[in-house]
């Protein structure tokens, strides 16, 4: 699946450019965090990306259907238990049942969710609850996992839970695509960065150089805090 | 007043005595009715679901004529099957014409746009919700219908119990295609329909009584499996 | 012990179809005077013992009885117009024709009877006197016997009620039982055939005003549908209830059936009217 290319694309709503002309490589390594203000059109690159959308201009390969798997800002969970959350996606995957029931078991350890496996899932709390999608997720056992500002509604407490998910997961040598808009979580997770502004990659830097001191002034402002739109 | 209250009486002694007549009319009503919900839902549900998904040209058409269907009148509903059946009509050598199942396919067909446009209301909601991370699983608008079915289970309960109340209170389709034969085709609301046209109003009022506590019972006893099921599994 | 009678009473309905009492049977259209008087309770349990063959009846106006019957839906039909169903004869359809019983039809009114027709024994006298005053009158309105009855009462009143549409003369489209409670409703008038009204539960202040012309005879016969045109109608069976019913069993049979007492039906298969 890796290499990721994505090379000029554009995306428009209703006439409006929410993506104009990005291009950018995702290889294996270390997070990549993807930047910007509210608008820049961070959601939709990820949704592009993995393969929810399809590009108007421009082109995304390898050419799959859907490339690696996803976590939203606010977790999709089946009416299920959660061990029949876990299980639903690999099934569809062609994942073979023993194997399945293996690998539940230990996404479900790996999140400290095994002792509510017979759970009804939406009556978990909001960070077990996305603990949970990053579990089922990861069972999936992805080359690249893209996360959708995964902590935007958790509290502090659920927000370093879900970071040290992420960073296990990513240890095993999953590649982590992410949104967010909460800059002390990008420098605790980031390996890059994709600095997004307006629909355009405005930068695209190790973590180490970006936060050192953005190329662009756009970039700068944001890490000041003043650029908000 | 005094009608009323006769009725009241007269409903009372009827499943006081388990009147074995009654019994036989009200038995027949339900199975009659199931039945007809059983096929309702395997041709409904999965019509539903998929209308909820699926895009296609002409979806917009379905969808409309579901709506209009769910109004067709019961006599209608029942002209057509009494058509279809008769010894004249394209399915005359069946023989089912004045029977229980020429009931069964009558109520059947005036319910399955009833289950199929409510359940597409209510899956369609599920699926705002499920669509993306459904496509996200690889999942196609085939594989997503079973999955809805079985994720709006607890909200197709309520639309089954639309089906079977509308079911079970119909009278029209059921005394043109079953023909009111007694101890045969008799069920509970063409027998109100009988002892009504023979004045005797307190009768019928009891009967109706009767199968409205039956049907309560239906509802209730339905209402609190969900109960139990949703406890269980969320 | 409410709920134990009606769990027994459910629980073995609920997992089988009831089987038919008899393998063998026949579906007779018939009238609804015929069935809302109790008749067929009386004597088929009677024919099925003798030949094993069960009858289902399906009760309809004699109009819609004979559509039935067109339509190959019955084996045989037991109605009440006769010249309907001569009709039905001469086209074809079944036959022949077999007279099986008479009784008569009644005309009920308001017990104020506005029109003041109690104790005419002369019915058309009486309609004439109802047209007259513009008096309500229900009229079934649904090609049944009684409303073909009816109808031709009309005409030897010289009346066409046809013009009173909408005003006093008031068509329901419906069976005798709707009728009779549409004319308790509105204090009309309207010819019953006396078994139903007999039978009728909801009288309020509706009475019985004229009775006993000879033009109110009701006679119903029976007929057999025509294997021929319809190769599903089950002939033999349907021979074999004419034969009984036109018989001397039948036919005290029906003498037999009484109400309170009184004889509803008089069985007349031997006279040739």
């Amino acid at each position: 699946m890796l290499p990721i290319r994505a090379e000029g694309v554009s995306y428009a709503v209703g006439g409006a450019a929410i993506l104009d002309g990005v291009s950018l490589t995702i290889a294996p390594g270390a997070p990549m965090l993807i930047l910007g203000p509210n608008g820049a059109g961070k959601s939709v690159l990820l949704r592009l990306l993995h393969g929810l959308l399809r590009p108007e201009a421009g082109r995304i390969t390898p050419a799959a259907a859907i490339r690696g798997a996803m976590v939203f800002q606010r977790p999709v969970l089946l009416r299920r238990s959660v061990l029949a959350n876990l299980r639903y996606p690999m099934a569809l995957a062609g994942v073979p049942r023993a194997e399945r029931a293996r690998r539940a078991e230990a996404a479900l350890a790996e999140v400290g969710l095994s002792t509510l496996a017979s759970r009804p899932a939406r009556r978990l709390s909001g960070g077990e609850q996305q603990r949970l999608a990053l579990a089922r997720a990861a069972a999936l056992e992805p080359q690249v996992l893209f996360l959708d500002e995964p902590c935007a509604s958790l509290d502090p407490a659920a927000t370093r839970a879900v970071e040290e998910i992420i960073r296990r997961i990513a240890a095993r040598g999953t590649k982590i695509v992410m949104t967010t808009h909460d800059l002390g979580q990008a420098r605790r997770l980031a390996g890059e960065v994709v600095f997004l502004h307006r629909g355009r990659v405005v930068e695209a830097a190790s973590a180490e150089r970006f936060f050192a001191g953005p190329a662009s002034a756009e970039g700068a402002a944001f890490l000041q805090g003043e650029l908000l739109w | 007043m005094q009608d009323l209250g006769s009725a009241f009486m007269a409903a009372i002694a009827l499943v006081r005595d388990g009147d074995a007549g009654m019994l036989a009319i009200l038995g027949l009503s339900l199975r009659v009715s199931l039945a007809a919900l059983g096929i309702a839902a395997v041709v409904g549900l999965p019509l539903g679901a998929l209308l909820a998904v699926a895009r296609f040209p002409g979806r917009r058409v379905v969808v409309v004529s579901l709506n209009a269907l769910m109004g067709l009148p019961p006599v209608v509903a029942g002209l057509l099957v009494y058509l279809l059946l008769s010894r004249s009509g394209p399915l005359g050598h069946w023989g089912l014409l004045f029977t229980p199942g020429a009931m069964v396919i009558a109520q059947a067909v005036l319910i399955t746009p009833i289950l199929a446009a409510l359940s597409r209301g209510v899956l369609e909601a599920l699926w705002e919700e499920y669509a993306e991370a459904l496509r996200s699983f690889g999942a196609g608008p085939w594989r997503a219908v079973p999955t809805l079915l079985w994720d709006g289970r607890f909200a197709l309960l309520t639309v089954l119990l639309a089906g079977f109340g509308r079911a079970s209170a119909e009278v029209g389709a059921v005394i043109l295609v079953g023909g009111n034969i007694e101890g045969f085709t008799r069920t509970m609301t063409t027998a109100i329909a009988l002892e009504t046209s023979k004045g005797d109003l307190p009768l019928a009022l009891a009967l109706g009584l009767v199968l409205m506590v039956i049907v309560l019972g239906v509802n209730a006893l339905a209402q609190v499996l969900r109960d139990v099921a949703l406890r269980r599994a969320g | 012990m409410v709920r134990r009678s009606l769990l027994l009473g459910l629980l073995p309905a609920g997992l089988a179809w009831p089987a038919a009492a008899q393998d063998r049977f026949i579906t007779l259209a018939s009238t609804t005077s015929t069935e809302q008087s109790g008749l067929f309770g009386h004597i088929l349990p009677a024919f099925t013992r003798a030949s094993g063959i069960g009858v289902r009846v399906v009760a309809l106006g004699t109009g819609q009885a004979l559509d039935v019957g067109r339509r190959g839906d019955a084996d045989a039909l037991l109605v009440h117009d006769k010249a309907a169903e001569e009709r039905f004869v001469a086209e074809g359809y079944g036959g022949p024709r077999r007279q099986v019983m008479y009784n008569d039809f009644v005309l009920i009114g308001p017990a104020s009877d506005p029109a003041g027709i109690a104790g005419t024994r002369d019915v058309a006298e009486a309609l004439r006197r109802v047209s007259a005053r513009r008096a309500p009158f229900v009229s079934r309105g649904d090609r049944s016997g009684t409303h073909a009855a009816e109808l031709r009462l009309w005409q030897e009143a010289g009346i066409d009620p046809v013009r009173g549409r909408g005003q006093w003369y008031r068509e329901v489209g419906q069976g005798m039982g709707p009728a009779l409670n549409t004319a308790a409703a509105q204090e009309a008038y309207l010819l019953s055939d006396r078994g139903t009204w007999l039978a009728f539960r909801n009288r309020q202040a509706l009475k019985l005003l004229v009775e006993g012309d000879a033009r109110l005879l009701n006679q119903y016969g029976i007929l057999a549908v025509s294997a021929q045109r319809h190769p599903g109608v089950k002939a033999r069976e349907a021979q074999t209830f004419i034969d009984w019913i036109t018989a001397a069993a039948g036919q005290a049979a029906i003498a037999g059936y009484r109400v309170n007492g009184e004889q509803l039906f008089f069985p007349n298969a031997g006279s040739s009217k």
